[in-house]
């Protein structure tokens, strides 16, 4: 096997890192921009950041999706991972094409119709809207995303792990406790990952749910954004992907870590 | 195994019912209302079908429900027809543009040494995690009449003028590409990789060399995650909404942005309506495509 | 527990253990029966109306190739599937309807299926914390468990920290925790490699005599089966096609499928020419020669007969033998497989049909005196073979 990369194959990553990175790269540095004009630099400055905590309305909206994004994460994850289990677990049972259907079709379905759908039938049953009508909308349709990635968690697990712990007296829910969860908790933790950022991400869906009094981040910045670019959005969009970034490089720095102690161990035991 | 019904039908029956109330049943009151009319009222449509009221009142509005609203709809001198044709031209070259700039880096990564992988398949995960408003909004100030790409390329002297990038149907396509270049680079990725090296090497020592063993094996046996990549992405970019509405002008028409302006600026839940329900026939042969793959993967593993 | 003396005793037992044969005995009450049993998955019938008995200490070995339902039938007596039909007793108990967490059997999975996050000492204690055994009395039998297996420096690793050989004890010693009924191994050593197996495979079988305990192995490779196993029952297509101790199966196998599933053998095709006094004469149709074997069978001249022979039954010689009562035929040899301690010579008869025959290679020479293009003396004698009918 040949070692490293072909002149091809590092450009075509070297371009496509580029892509997908640089625009955000420039945002960030803009966000930092000493002029109102976000296209000429004028120096560094933080003042940007500093406006943001006068904003109210801002940190309002940012506090409503954080809610949202919280309790429907939280929702769609045992949901969802209910799902995946009757999907992975229980062969036939009636219905079950329909059942799959809906769990894979919100995955690619359109936004504009799922919330279209969501709001007539919120109107259709008198439900009041605002918070409470958007969680609903978003625990539906992550707990579609919830139940993927736990499913393929679950196809790759030994049952046989399950039926031991039958076999040696152990009633079927607390095996679900005390063996399956917590060998497939990294998977159902990176679902609600998941369910949090796409809830926290969501315009179009919250936007056709909302009512009066409830407003999101995505919405705030979108009416924002819709007037012209301004530092002051460039300074939120920075500071939220700030928070992902860290969140990510340490949730996968500590996965590599387990995993060079996993690899490590098993050399030992290989060893004798 | 009779003793485990009953955890198993509460497992079953919880994200089952709660997707037919939020989900299927939505669906159907979509329908409904896209067969009803307009109303200066709370709710704003008619017939209101109020079971108290007794069964005639029931069949009276039964018999106000008509296909006004896709006459309306389906008619030439509306735009919405040319706003589905411009939305699915939209999306397959979308598509096309996507598996074009994908492929040759999910293929770079799957050659990658195995060492960096993780690495590289975060980098590109990363970007998907951070906010899809703010990766368009990105873009906004790159490719206005002042943005930086025009201040760059007047520097360097390729052009005098700044070109018009921005509110084109350029402007979608780039958004597009790059907002949903993750959905085609992760099932891609995950394709080749699984692909045992030593084909190629068979391959070579058959006597047949790199590229041609490219296009006879690699291609051949990637030919899933390019059907799941495709449809990853072509389906939602079909009836996006958020990218032409910030990146595109006004004579870009995507039905996803028709359906919200009918929603949100005329005010007609019934039309826009009518309008999800045809764009949902439009997809439903993607879709159920889309769920055999899915349904594939799953549970050929 | 396996102090000197013990071993002694042990030893003892084991001359015991020859005799132990409690099939033949009328009175003897067998520990599992199944009957009549059945299973089913949509139209693919798995196990097909079987009948079986085991008995109490038995080790009992199902064989057979994969797909011949033989993990099936285990896994219905774990309580993993439910019999279509039929019924299953445990100790003279109907097992059916009652959930694998409530039956008396333990078993050790073909994948270890060792709980990943938890340490030896925990997975080993697994089974005793769910019967609520009391903490003092479950750590005194964990420690006798890891003692048993000679893994007691090991307590504190998790499974990842282990090597495949000592995964494999732990997987054991779990199963064997609850002192269960009896004890079901499903390929307990398949992944093992086949140094590692051989040892084992005797481990097994002291553990077994030691704890007096009832085993029933599911394996493909019939050398384990022949090994460790008191009985051994040969399956095909969710059916019982023999079940006796192994040099029965070996040396009278009931059909020709049983005959080359356990072991190498040579099958030559006939007709019943005779049968009386304990000789039956078959007359091969390959050789155009009667050939003769002592064995007591029920069979009608003109029927249709195999005659199965063993290749390190039949010898090979450059010159005719001087015993005409043996059966001995001529050919040539048509190739030669060395495989250090036994060559394995293929002779082919004059109508082309070929007959295996192994030697074992007693001297240190590397050229024999037997080559390609010999021509040969094939023969056995008439206790060497049987006559089989199906």
């Amino acid at each position: 096997m040949r070692k490293g990369l072909s002149l091809f194959n590092l450009s075509s990553l070297v371009l496509g890192f580029t892509f997908l990175y640089l625009p955000i790269v420039l945002l960030v540095i803009y966000s930092f921009n000493a002029s109102r004009l976000v296209t000429v630099w004028a120096g560094f400055s933080t003042e940007w950041y500093w406006k943001l905590l006068e904003n109210d309305q801002l940190l309002d909206a940012a506090w409503v999706t954080l809610r949202v994004a919280f309790i429907s994460a939280t929702v769609a994850t045992v949901l969802g991972t209910m799902g995946a289990i009757a999907l992975t677990r229980y062969g036939r049972f009636p219905g079950r094409m329909l059942f799959s259907g809906m769990i894979y079709a919100p995955l690619v379905m359109p936004e504009v119709i799922t919330g279209l759908s969501l709001l007539l039938l919120f109107v259709a049953v008198n439900f009041d809207r605002g918070f409470w009508t958007i969680t609903l909308a978003h625990i539906t349709f992550t707990m579609c995303f919830v139940s993927v990635v736990v499913q393929s968690r679950l196809v790759t697990f030994d049952r046989s792990l399950e039926e031991a712990a039958l076999d040696l007296g152990c009633p079927p829910l607390k095996t679900f406790f005390i063996i399956t969860l917590p060998i497939i908790l990294p998977a159902v933790v990176s679902g609600w990952m998941l369910a949090f950022t796409l809830s926290l991400d969501d315009l179009v869906i919250a936007s056709f749910t909302t009512g009066p009094g409830a407003t999101t981040l995505p919405m705030r910045i979108y009416s924002q954004v819709r007037l012209g670019v301004t530092p002051e959005i460039n300074a939120v969009c920075t500071i939220l992907i700030a928070i992902v970034t860290v969140v990510v490089v340490i949730a996968s720095v500590v996965t590599k870590r387990q995993e060079m102690e996993r690899q490590r161990a098993e050399r030992l035991a290989a060893a004798g | 195994m009779a003793r485990q019904t009953r955890g198993r039908w509460l497992v079953i029956a919880v994200p089952y019912l709660w997707l037919l109330a939020l989900f299927l049943v939505p669906f159907f009151i979509v329908f409904k209302i896209s067969l009803s009319q307009d109303a200066i009222a709370q709710p704003p449509y008619e017939p209101v079908f109020d079971l108290a009221a007794g069964w005639e009142a029931v069949r009276g509005a039964l018999e106000q429900l008509n296909f006004d609203n896709y006459s309306y709809v389906l008619s030439w001198d509306n735009e919405f027809l040319l706003a589905y044709a411009s939305s699915l031209k939209i999306a397959a070259i979308s598509t096309v543009l996507l598996l074009l700039v994908g492929y040759p880096v999910a293929y770079g990564m799957a050659r990658a040494p195995k060492s960096i992988r993780p690495t590289l398949l975060m980098l590109v995960i990363l970007p998907f995690w951070t906010s899809f408003l703010i990766r368009v909004y990105a873009w906004i100030g790159i490719l206005s009449p002042e943005g930086l790409l025009n201040q760059l390329l007047m520097a360097l002297g390729v052009i005098d003028e700044p070109l018009e990038l921005l509110a084109t149907d350029t402007a979608v396509y780039i958004g597009i590409v790059y907002s949903y270049l993750p959905f085609m680079i992760l099932p891609l990725y995950s394709a080749l990789e699984k692909m045992d090296e030593t084909l190629l090497e068979a391959a070579a020592d058959l006597g047949c060399p790199p590229f041609a063993a490219f296009w006879k094996i690699t291609w051949p046996l990637s030919l899933p995650g390019v059907f799941a990549g495709c449809l990853l992405c072509f389906i939602p970019a079909v009836g996006e909404f958020v990218i032409p509405d910030l990146l595109g002008g006004s004579d870009t028409l995507m039905i996803g942005k028709s359906l919200w302006t009918e929603f949100s600026v005329n005010r007609s839940w019934t039309v826009s309506s009518a309008v999800a329900v045809l764009l949902l026939l439009v997809l439903v042969v993607p879709i159920v495509f889309y769920q055999n793959v899915q349904t594939r993967q799953m549970e050929g593993r | 527990m396996s102090t000197g003396v013990a071993e002694k005793t042990q030893k003892t037992v084991g001359g015991i253990r020859r005799k132990f044969a409690p099939w033949t005995d009328p009175k003897a009450v067998p520990l599992i029966r199944y009957q009549n049993v059945t299973k089913r998955f949509g139209s693919f019938t798995a196990v097909e109306d079987l009948s079986l008995d085991i008995y109490e200490r038995e080790f009992f070995a199902l064989l057979g190739p994969s797909g011949c339902g033989k993990t099936t039938l285990m896994r219905m007596l774990a309580g993993f599937e439910e019999p279509t039909s039929g019924r299953i007793t445990l100790a003279g108990q109907d097992l059916v309807g009652t959930p694998p967490y409530k039956r008396p059997v333990n078993m050790m999975f073909q994948s270890y299926a060792l709980f990943p996050h938890m340490s030896v000492w925990d997975n080993i204690a697994f089974g005793l914390k769910q019967d609520g055994v009391a903490k003092d009395a479950t750590a005194a039998r964990v420690e006798e468990m890891l003692k048993l297996v000679k893994l007691e420096q090991f307590a504190r690793r998790k499974p990842h920290q282990l090597s495949g050989g000592q995964r494999q004890r732990v997987a054991l010693a779990r199963s064997l925790a609850k002192r269960p009924k009896v004890l079901l191994l499903d390929e307990p050593l398949g992944a093992l490699d086949k140094k590692l197996r051989e040892e084992t495979q005797f481990e097994l079988m002291d553990i077994q005599m030691e704890l007096g305990m009832t085993f029933l192995i599911v394996t493909h490779d019939q050398e384990e089966a022949m090994t460790v196993a008191d009985r051994i029952a040969v399956m095909n297509h969710g059916k019982l096609v023999q079940v006796a101790p192994p040099a029965v199966i070996y040396e009278q196998p009931a059909s020709r499928y049983v005959a080359d599933f356990v072991g190498d053998v040579n099958l030559i095709e006939g007709k019943v020419e005779s049968n009386a006094g304990g000789l039956v004469r078959v007359h091969a149709a390959a050789a155009d020669m009667s050939l003769t074997i002592a064995q007591d069978i029920q069979a009608q001249p003109g029927d249709a007969a195999w005659i199965a022979v063993r290749p390190e039954k039949v010898r090979i010689d450059l010159d005719p033998p001087a015993d005409r009562s043996v059966n001995c035929v001529s050919g040539t040899i048509w190739d030669i497989g060395y495989l250090g301690d036994l060559s394995i010579y293929h002779v082919e008869l004059a109508d082309g049909s070929r007959i295996k025959a192994a030697k074992p290679n007693l001297t240190r020479m590397v050229e024999r005196p037997i080559s390609w293009d010999d021509k040969v003396w094939i023969s056995w004698s008439p206790d060497a073979g049987v006559v089989l009918t199906s």
